[in-house]
């Protein structure tokens, strides 16, 4: 994931979390990721005030964190730039005494996130999702015809296909770490790969595609499909369905709905850490412990219908998101997803090059 | 007298210590190093060679990729494009509603003047959202041409050059016609007369007295519109289309998704220099022609 929600302006301009107060925990979280009760509720019980900020892409964080001193006490970067983060010596390992309701996380899931960070000495997941499709049920039926299975890169990267859908709006994540792998799935290449020449080869196949791309962003497409200006846009799971709430709750006669492509589509994790030179450790630790308890937790995918991976707080998810296969997907599908691998920086420049090609047509 | 002088001299001498040349140098110093995953993520001026001697580390090794590598060429000549067609359309814009402001009677003028400032007292952000609902798919322009029968599908009017373009303009306007007013404000309503008395028509008056002697204020306002434009980041970011290349995107990619702070220094002192080359440039021609 790059950039979530309006620009990284805010974020990226200061907004310096206060001065070190031991009564305090400075944390900064994707916007957009939590309900405001579960804080107040954490203010209430341990009297620790929360300085809680918020951005909107990793890159943002990234570039605050290896600045060094951010001030942040907890962070939640996605495990691809975790595994990277931690290779720079931007974290302390967690300490395990003082999460005690880490027992209650899924262990399938956590092995998951642990090609991150081995065996999770570091962090600790927050929530999760699965970048897909997000589409207009109507829309895409009126050119595809009824029977067309959305599930699929199709949609998006055969030229016949996404023609037919290009007239009634397009949009991609600006997000090559997202839209490579993905490229990868649909060309039936291994979507970890590293090699220059997939990169390669996948950016010739998206420049053909690219005509059909009304544009590229990695949060206007929650307003848009809402609205419906577009009707099929790449975007992460929690988000498309953010979108579809809001359509239904609009009462505008559109049906926004999220599909995981059958090619395989990229599991990814946002993972709670803190930073080595936090200033108040005890009260990081205090607040994701807090976090953790299976009745938090699952008010948090209550309202950010994000899954998670606190296997304790399952129960206590609502019936409706549980069972829903766009949130959690089924066993069946889960064996589809793979997980994001961190570039080195010259594979990185190789991919941010290629992705600028890719995005301006030059 | 002359420690006076020096004191009056030094207060601004300190601030472009401060808050010019000191982030100067560094962004020089990083733009020297090379991208390493640490923190901070480039290489140490100073370290130790094998033998445990002092070391500099430093190269050229960033600048010679930025010649090297035709995006960047291409970014800085998109950039210069796109400031200097904004600049022209302000000032096609901006010079008659200045011309106006300055030749209306008082009380007008100072209404119309407040016109032109009022908007910056909103944020720059909302005034370029605001600018998005105007020209989305069903924005306002297309809801409102639709529903007068003007034409039957929507115009692709977002996502474009052209909503750069409008965007800059629309942004950059006032800093072109408050110049031009106040050079237009003091322009000698005699020589107006003298011109017209001597046969002169309206149209060869405005061109052989108004526009030289408003050129002063054409230079000022065109550079006000046109050094941060070049520059620009927001405005093609929301309202562009994913081919709007431009130099303020390549930069933040190389900081932000790159996290090569090294190269983004490079890019972003090369487009000092791109900045600073026109204005020496018009300065230059400018004191030529005082000389005269």
């Amino acid at each position: 994931m790059t950039t979530r929600r309006v620009l990284a302006l805010g974020a990226a301009m200061g907004l310096v979390a206060g001065p070190a107060l031991t009564d305090t925990v400075n944390v900064f979280n994707w916007s957009d990721y939590i309900t405001d009760e579960v804080l107040e509720m954490f203010t209430e019980r341990t009297g620790i005030a929360i300085n809680y900020d918020v951005y909107d892409s990793n890159d943002t964080l990234e570039a605050r964190l290896l600045a060094g001193s951010s001030g942040f006490d907890v962070v939640v970067p996605t495990g691809t730039f975790l595994q990277r983060q931690i290779a720079a010596g931007v974290y302390q390992p967690l300490n395990r005494d003082l999460l005690p309701n880490m027992a209650g996380m899924d262990a399938e899931l956590m092995a998951a996130a642990a090609a991150h960070d081995p065996d999770n000495e570091h962090a600790v997941i927050y929530m999760w999702g699965t970048t897909g499709i997000g589409y207009n049920i109507d829309m895409v039926a009126e050119r595809l015809g009824e029977d067309f299975e959305v599930d699929t890169w199709a949609m998006i990267f055969d030229p016949e296909i996404a023609g037919k859908l290009a007239d009634c709006g397009i949009s991609w994540l600006d997000s090559p770490t997202d839209m490579f792998p993905a490229a990868f799935a649909w060309m039936g290449k291994n979507p970890q790969s590293t090699e220059a020449a997939d990169f390669e080869a996948a950016a010739a196949m998206m420049m053909g595609v690219r005509d059909t791309v009304r544009y590229f962003h990695s949060s206007q497409y929650i307003t848009d499909l809402a609205n419906g200006e577009t009707c099929v846009a790449v975007g992460w799971s929690g988000d498309v369905l953010q979108a579809a709430e809001r359509a239904e709750s609009a009462g505008n006669d559109v049906n926004v709905w999220y599909a995981i492509p059958r090619e395989g589509a990229m599991q990814w994790f946002d993972m709670m850490g803190i930073p080595a030179d936090a200033p108040n450790p005890e009260n990081a630790h205090a607040f994701i412990n807090f976090i953790l308890e299976p009745e938090i937790t699952a008010k948090i995918t209550n309202y950010v219908w994000f899954p998670n991976g606190n296997a304790a707080s399952w129960p206590m998810v609502e019936e409706e998101i549980f069972t829903d296969p766009a949130i959690f997907p089924t066993e069946e599908v889960s064996e589809t997803l793979f997980t994001g691998v961190t570039y080195d920086s010259r594979t990185d420049r190789t991919v941010t090059r290629l992705w600028t090609r890719v995005r301006t047509g030059q | 007298m002359t420690w006076r002088r020096a004191l009056v001299i030094a207060i601004p001498m300190l601030w472009l210590g401060i808050f010019f040349l000191a982030p100067f140098f560094v962004l020089g110093r990083i733009s020297l190093a090379e991208a390493i995953i640490a923190r901070p993520p480039y290489t140490p001026l100073f370290g130790r060679a094998p033998d445990g001697s002092l070391e500099i580390f430093a190269s050229l090794e960033n600048f010679r990729f930025l010649l090297e590598d035709a995006l960047y060429r291409n970014a800085y000549l998109s950039s210069i494009r796109v400031a200097l067609i904004s600049t022209i359309f302000a000032l096609l814009i901006g010079y008659p509603i200045a011309y106006y402001i300055a030749r209306a009677p008082e009380p007008k003028r100072s209404i119309l003047l407040l016109m032109v400032i009022l908007p910056f007292w909103t944020s720059f952000l909302l005034r370029v959202y605001a600018w998005m609902g105007f020209l989305r798919t069903n924005g306002v322009i297309n809801n409102t041409l639709m529903s007068l029968g003007i034409i039957d599908a929507p115009l692709r009017l977002m996502h474009t050059d052209l909503a750069v373009y409008i965007g800059i303009v629309y942004t950059y306007l006032p800093f072109m016609i408050l110049p031009l007013y106040a050079n237009l404000t003091k322009l000698d309503a005699a020589l107006l007369e003298a011109a017209s008395d001597l046969g002169a028509s309206p149209v060869v008056t405005f061109l052989t007295v108004t526009l030289p002697l408003s050129l002063p204020g054409i230079v000022a306002g065109s550079m006000l519109v046109f050094i941060p434009a070049i520059g620009e980041y927001v405005i093609p970011a929301l309202l562009g289309g994913p081919d709007t290349l431009m130099i303020g995107r390549v930069l933040w990619d190389e900081f932000f998704s790159s996290r090569d702070w090294p190269v983004a220094s490079a890019v972003a002192i090369v487009m000092l220099f791109l900045v600073v080359a026109p204005i020496m440039w018009l300065q230059s021609v400018q004191n030529r022609r005082e000389e005269h």
